[in-house]
């Protein structure tokens, strides 16, 4: 049996912790949750040496151990308090050798924290480049602390990273770096220290500026610690001081220890920002960068996505011959297999995204586009940072949602979050292809266009914009205090590894499976009792069909068929799609299709496999129910079911309907409350209704 | 050290590629955040790029390249290099 340490990874943004950990956990990873909060958790189990293994924890990038945001809080909460189950028993501060004097003002609040810590120093690969001398064994003795150079990049010195573990598990020695007590306010310090010797003075200084205690502390300790907050702006002048000790000490033992001849610096850095945030430039390269990304997820996962639509309908048509007919075949074969080939269908679309992404954000390039749209995007009540979940919302809200957590304003955050929906997300693509297809015609504008796709490309714009229209509402109306206070590192551009790319779109995929695919399947299942079973007369229909001489010229397949249609039609689903018609009459609904809008509340794309089965055709033949569509007739009217004015409206309706139980599920997560996922819900319905209204006595 | 009205000035009012050195004065006024980040008093900073709605603004300070907004940039006063050496 191995001895087993608990190790935590901690350091600033951009300084190839993600890098570290992977390579010291390998393909060993887990995320999970932090209890009570909503940020994931990464851990990954490392074979440090014979006697040790470490289970490691990935902690979210920070500058400092004050949090200002969802992300950073995360880092204080694990390392101040010792009864949390990470609590670790050795730290790990990854630096990088260029901020090296930044990076070690975390360093030295962890150091006060009093835990065993290894100093790992990375981008050892880029000294000479950038003309940078280090002595490693000073340093270690100044900081009294292990201290190990690596390169991640080049793989380098991640066994070191492991003894280091050990050596400073076992000995377990360590010390505070700084005392803020006489530099800053003696007699003010002096007073906190006497209030109890339980904990150390950095302790109780953080739970008197975090005003957050240990669960397990004396009332009266508590009470006397909550008397010094009554000044709060000397606490924030103290704060400040200390952090001008910090760096006092840390400038004091860098010019022992590290060099840097600027002459040796080669510049490229500043060359390319000039390009990539140049006043129009900027902009065009950030445009066509979008433009490749959308392109490609057409393109490039139209294949696998065609390749996995045909496994499982093949799938459920081999379940259907091979088992018995019965309730538990249908279950699965009509139930259980689309719900998950429903979820698994995104998987393309969902992993090139996200690559690309991850591609962005590896590369230092998202930073510029931050910079580059933070102006626009505020005066929307947004974000510099809400750019990019506004793009992933492209594939889809929930990881999109989940990328929210950096932006520090809770107001902007959840602004963020509510209009993320808006964005035409992959599951509304069928949706509008079909309808596109059946109303649209296949002319060309200006010669060129082609007018079904600018009807989707105005579709996709639609999207954006209403998502921007919706902020700025949003913003004039929350009453919501919270300060807004920007600041970005725009780290040094540089190659994307391929391993935390596709780490990254594993670790993302697997996160929309899980969450999304969970609710999906649970609601297919739902559905296809709702629609397989029905009340009263249900079971005669079968007979029925058969006995009827209206059918009787009918082929095998096409009595089949009807007795499907008219199956549905008396089915549970099939009463309530009739009860919801003279609510939805309004916008050029019948019953089906209102059958369709339910069924889409679980999942926008079950829309096409709804209409397929209630029309009776096949549903992996999207040229029958095309067709089939095409030659709905209205009853009331005598003309096309889907003509252009309910082609529109439904078209308008699924751009602004909020129908995913997935959405509103994560959203509930992230907000901690069902007030703003409801405010989703029947915001965006009674929008989509009204637009859709509208829409379709335009066309009418 | 003089103190005239060039001290008032802040890193909002610097041109492209200028540099300057932030005030002792700034300290009170500079958010934790940033000068966690290394926006230190003392400190020199150059300011780099301009976004091009002027906003935000894009500096170099102790080693830090950081996009800070406006309304933070206006808080922080700063001393030109010929008033350090004529204290």
């Amino acid at each position: 049996m191995k001895d087993r340490i608990k190790v935590a990874l901690v350091g600033n943004p951009n300084t190839g912790k993600s890098s570290l950990f992977n390579h010291l956990t390998g393909l060993n990873q887990k995320v999970g949750n932090y209890p009570g909060v909503t940020v994931d958790k990464k851990q990954g189990l490392s074979t440090l040496s014979k006697m040790h293994e470490a289970i490691i924890t990935d902690l979210p990038g920070t500058y400092s151990i004050n949090p200002t945001s969802e992300d950073e809080s995360i880092v204080f909460r694990t390392l101040f308090h010792k009864d949390v189950q990470e609590y670790p028993d050795v730290l790990v501060v990854v630096a990088d050798i260029e901020n090296l004097k930044r990076n070690l003002l975390l360093f030295s609040q962890i150091k006060d924290l009093e835990i065993p810590t290894v100093l790992v120093i990375n981008m050892k690969d880029l000294m000479t480049k950038k003309g940078i001398s280090i002595d490693v064994k000073l340093l270690e003795e100044e900081l009294n602390t292990e201290v190990v150079l690596i390169s991640a990049r080049n793989v380098e010195g991640i066994d070191e990273v492991k003894d280091a573990i050990v050596k400073s598990h076992v000995a377990a020695k360590t010390a505070p770096m700084c005392h803020i007590n006489h530099k800053i306010d003696s007699d003010y310090f002096a007073k906190l220290k006497e209030i109890t010797s339980e904990y150390s003075l950095y302790q109780l200084w953080l739970m008197v500026t975090q005003n957050n205690f240990p669960q397990n502390i004396d009332p009266e300790v508590k009470q006397k610690l909550l008397d010094f907050r009554h000044d709060i702006s000397q606490i924030r002048r103290y704060q400040n001081k200390e952090t001008i000790y910090r760096y006092q000490e840390i400038n004091k033992i860098l010019k022992k220890v590290y060099l840097v001849d600027r002459s040796k610096a080669t510049d490229a850095r500043s060359k390319l920002d000039k390009v990539f945030t140049h006043k129009i430039g900027g902009y065009a390269i950030f445009f066509f960068i979008l433009l490749l990304i959308f392109q490609s997820i057409f393109d490039w996962a139209s294949v696998p996505m065609d390749f996995i639509d045909g496994i499982f309908a093949d799938l459920s048509g081999w379940v259907s011959s091979v088992m018995d007919e019965g309730v538990l075949t249908s279950l699965i074969a009509d139930g259980i297999i689309p719900g998950i080939g429903g979820v698994v269908i995104f998987i393309p679309q969902i992993a090139i995204l996200f690559m690309f992404i991850a591609i962005l954000e590896e590369s230092g390039y998202m930073s510029r586009v931050v910079f580059l749209m933070d102006k626009i995007m505020r005066r929307f009540g947004l974000n510099g940072k809400s750019v990019i979940p506004l793009i992933s919302g492209t594939a889809c809200a929930i990881p999109a949602i989940m990328a929210t957590r950096n932006i520090s304003s809770w107001k902007e955050r959840l602004i963020t979050i509510l209009v993320t929906p808006f964005t035409t997300c992959s599951a509304r693509l069928p949706v509008y292809a079909i309808l596109i297809a059946l109303v649209i015609p296949e002319t060309e504008v200006f010669g060129f266009l082609n007018l079904q796709g600018l009807v989707l490309l105005s579709l996709y714009a639609l999207g954006f914009a209403a998502a921007l229209i919706a902020s700025y509402i949003l913003h004039k109306t929350l009453k919501i205090k919270s300060k807004s206070f920007f600041v970005v590192e725009l780290p040094d551009y540089k190659l994307p590894s391929p391993k935390n790319v596709m780490f990254d779109v594993i670790e993302k995929t697997k996160a929309f499976v899980l969450g999304a695919g969970k609710i999906i399947l649970s609601l297919s299942i739902v559905l296809w009792f709702l629609a397989s079973y029905g009340p009263g007369a249900y079971d005669d229909i079968e007979q029925e069909v058969s006995s009827q001489e209206q059918f009787s010229s009918l082929s095998v397949d096409q009595k089949e068929f009807q007795i499907a249609s008219l199956k549905l039609e008396k089915s549970y689903i099939g009463i309530l799609g009739k009860t919801i018609e003279p609510v939805i009459r309004p916008l050029g609904y019948d019953w089906k299709i209102g059958i369709a809008l339910l069924t889409s509340f679980a999942a926008r794309e079950v829309f096409v496999g709804t209409l397929a089965t209630i029309y009776s055709v096949a549903d992996d033949e999207e040229n029958t129910i095309k067709e089939r569509m095409a030659s709905e007739i209205n009853p009331r009217t005598g003309e096309k079911l889907f003509n252009l004015p309910v082609g529109m409206s439904l078209l308008i309706f699924y751009a602004f309907a909020m129908q995913c139980m997935a959405t509103l599920a994560i959203v509930k997560r992230e907000t901690k409350s069902w007030k703003w996922p409801l405010i989703q819900l029947f915001g965006m319905g009674a929008l989509a209704y009204f637009l859709s209204f509208i829409t379709y006595n335009i066309f009418v | 050290m003089h103190r005239n009205f060039e001290v008032l000035k802040t890193i909002a009012s610097l041109q492209i590629g200028e540099v300057a050195y932030i005030a002792e004065e700034a300290l009170d006024y500079i958010p934790l955040k940033l000068l966690e980040m290394g926006c230190l008093p003392g400190a020199e900073v150059r300011l780099i790029q301009i976004a091009p709605l002027k906003d935000p603004i894009y500096i170099l300070v102790n080693g830090s390249h950081l996009a800070i907004r406006q309304a933070t940039a206006k808080k922080i006063s700063i001393l030109k290099e010929s008033f350090i050496d004529e204290g």
